[in-house]
């Protein structure tokens, strides 16, 4: 009886072809205060491979702080962090760098290095890189990455000389350069005129399928949610307070949940 | 009251002082939390300087922008001190009718401590100033965490480099300025006398010895390093927010000058103990 269970499980996971789904990120409990400031209560968030994790939540909740603590720019105060697997609190600090390596980060304000050009700022992070690229290597990668954003244009500028949905680009073309298997966005959409904004969500999802890789979108843009989502959070007092799938959530009778869908 | 000094993901300070009215305690320890932390970070330069990899395009980048963009304003200022020094000092040495002495007179004084303190002070408002400005605006823009998260080490990449480049670059002015001043001394001997440039400058030589020079140059090694450390410290350490710019450039300029009048006082009882 058990083994026929077992044996049958094992079937259908092959039938549906669709591989078991292992999380890249954990969360467990996560805390963070700032002086008097409680910003993250009580924080568990799952993000499986290959999966559009939206984050909604109100200015102010600590919704960039929830993803800089997962690429350790803040350091919680408690809880646990799973990163593929591994908690990273008994790693090392290379093993633990080499790990956060794998994980793309999207400023919210773009973060772009404003005294080099857009070539040097996507060679930035690849010239930094344990392996070495020869000239050749470089240029391919970057036109390559350039070509991804339709940023090709604009190779030799400044990036003072771009304007704000390029910049956005930009600064994704500098995250996607080094290939990570999560990509963490931070209000990837905002300030953009409609669409411009649609244009980047639909890069979004193109990397997904390109690089296979998981991401957390943090939007206040209900059609990039829409667009990118397989399952929403919404986080609210420091907690993740609501959960489900983009037609659940904006279909919600809950006053409060349906504010972010209008 | 709760003060947090961090060195990106590392917290490096985390005081709470109790007594929110209590001024006394609070700047005291405001101070030494200061010293602290500029404590660690000195050392933090150290440890990195000397581990592999080495940021040697950026050192000269940062060499370049800080040493030649400097050079004008320091030689242009040496050459207007060693003039109104000397112009200023003949009717004293006339006095006592030692006019001949004026050259040799002016060259200690400029090459001792009027070049060096003067160059150093340029120095701290303008790339001290310069430093703690950029590198606080790039930590409000969150260049310095994008360049964490990307894999590379900031530290190193920023505040290294420039240190250095600043270590490096002031003596070098020091030498432009005191030849300037020289140059600026023997022009003002001339407005009275006729002295020809040889005759002027084999003059200066023969008065300067090896123990003017030697210890003046180590000195500005020091006052560069101090200027750019304190410059970098400010910058890579300033409040995320604009305001925190101008209070990184503001408070790099006061503080390294400061320094360098400390240092300044320091070498000179080292100096005089060497050389009883
Ligand atoms: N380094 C910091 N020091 C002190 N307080 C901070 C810091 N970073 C964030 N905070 C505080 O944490 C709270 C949450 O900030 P956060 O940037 O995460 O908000 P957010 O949800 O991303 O908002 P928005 O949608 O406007 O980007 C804010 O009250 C902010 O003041
Ligand atoms: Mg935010």
């Amino acid at each position: 009886m058990h083994i026929d269970l077992m044996i049958s499980e094992d079937t259908q996971t092959a039938k549906n072809s669709s591989p078991v789904r292992t999380c890249v990120i954990e969360m467990r409990n996560i805390k963070k205060t700032f002086g008097k400031n409680e910003v993250l209560k009580n924080i568990n968030l799952v993000l499986n491979e290959q999966e559009n994790l939206v984050v909604l939540g109100k200015s102010g909740t600590g919704k960039s702080v929830l993803i800089k603590c997962i690429v350790g720019l803040v350091v919680p105060d408690s809880g646990e962090l799973f990163l593929f697997g591994q908690d990273t609190s008994t790693l090392r600090k290379n093993a633990l760098e080499e790990v956060r390596r794998k994980i793309g980060f999207l400023f919210q304000s773009g973060a772009l290095y404003d005294s080099m050009s857009v070539r040097e700022n996507l060679e930035f992070p690849l010239r930094r890189q344990s392996g070495e690229y020869g000239r050749e290597k470089l240029n391919e990668l970057v036109t390559e990455s350039l070509q991804n954003v339709g940023l090709s244009e604009a190779i030799d500028k400044n990036p003072s000389e771009l304007s704000g949905g390029m910049r956005k680009r930009l600064g994704l073309a500098r995250t996607l350069i080094l290939k990570p298997e999560i990509m963490l966005y931070d209000e990837p959409t905002t300030g953009l005129d409609p669409i411009t904004a649609r244009e980047i969500s639909n890069l979004i999802l193109d990397i997904q399928k390109k690089y296979n890789t998981s991401s957390i979108i943090i939007t206040h843009d209900v059609q990039c949610a829409k667009l990118t989502a397989n399952r929403i959070i919404v986080i609210n007092e420091g907690v993740c307070a609501v959960e489900g799938t983009f037609d659940v959530l904006a279909s919600s009778e809950d006053p409060w949940i349906g504010s972010f869908f209008e | 009251m709760k003060v947090e000094i961090e060195d990106k993901n590392e917290s490096v300070v985390t005081i709470t002082v109790n007594k929110e009215n209590d001024v006394k305690t609070t700047v005291f320890s405001l101070f030494f939390i200061e010293v602290y932390s500029l404590s660690y970070f000195t050392l933090r330069f150290f440890k990195e300087v000397f581990t592999p990899p080495y940021e040697f395009k950026e050192l000269i980048k940062q060499s370049f922008l800080i040493g030649y963009k400097s050079l004008a304003l320091i030689s242009i200022t040496g050459f207007i001190i060693g003039l109104v020094l000397t112009i200023q000092s003949r009717p004293t040495l006339a006095k006592f009718g030692a006019v001949s002495w004026l050259p040799a007179m002016v060259a200690v004084s400029i090459v001792r401590e009027i070049g060096p303190v003067i160059s150093a002070l340029i120095f701290a408002g303008k790339v001290g100033s310069g430093i703690g400005a950029e590198l606080a605006s790039m930590n409000v823009t969150e260049q310095i965490d994008a360049m964490q998260v990307s894999g590379a080490n900031p530290f190193k990449y920023l505040f290294v480099t420039r240190v250095l480049a600043a270590t490096l670059m002031l003596p070098i002015l020091v030498v432009f300025a005191d030849t300037f001043g020289l140059l600026g001394s023997y022009v003002a001997v001339n407005l009275k006398d006729y002295v020809s440039l040889h005759l002027y400058f084999s003059l200066i030589f023969q008065s300067l010895e090896f123990k003017d020079i030697v210890p003046s140059m180590i000195k500005t090694v020091f006052f560069g390093f101090a200027i750019g450390l304190i410059g970098a410290y400010k910058g890579y350490t300033s409040n995320k927010g604009t305001e925190g710019v101008g209070k990184a450039a503001n408070s790099a300029v006061v503080l390294a000058s400061l320094m360098v009048f400390i240092i300044d006082m320091i070498a000179v009882q080292i100096t005089s103990l060497l050389q009883d």
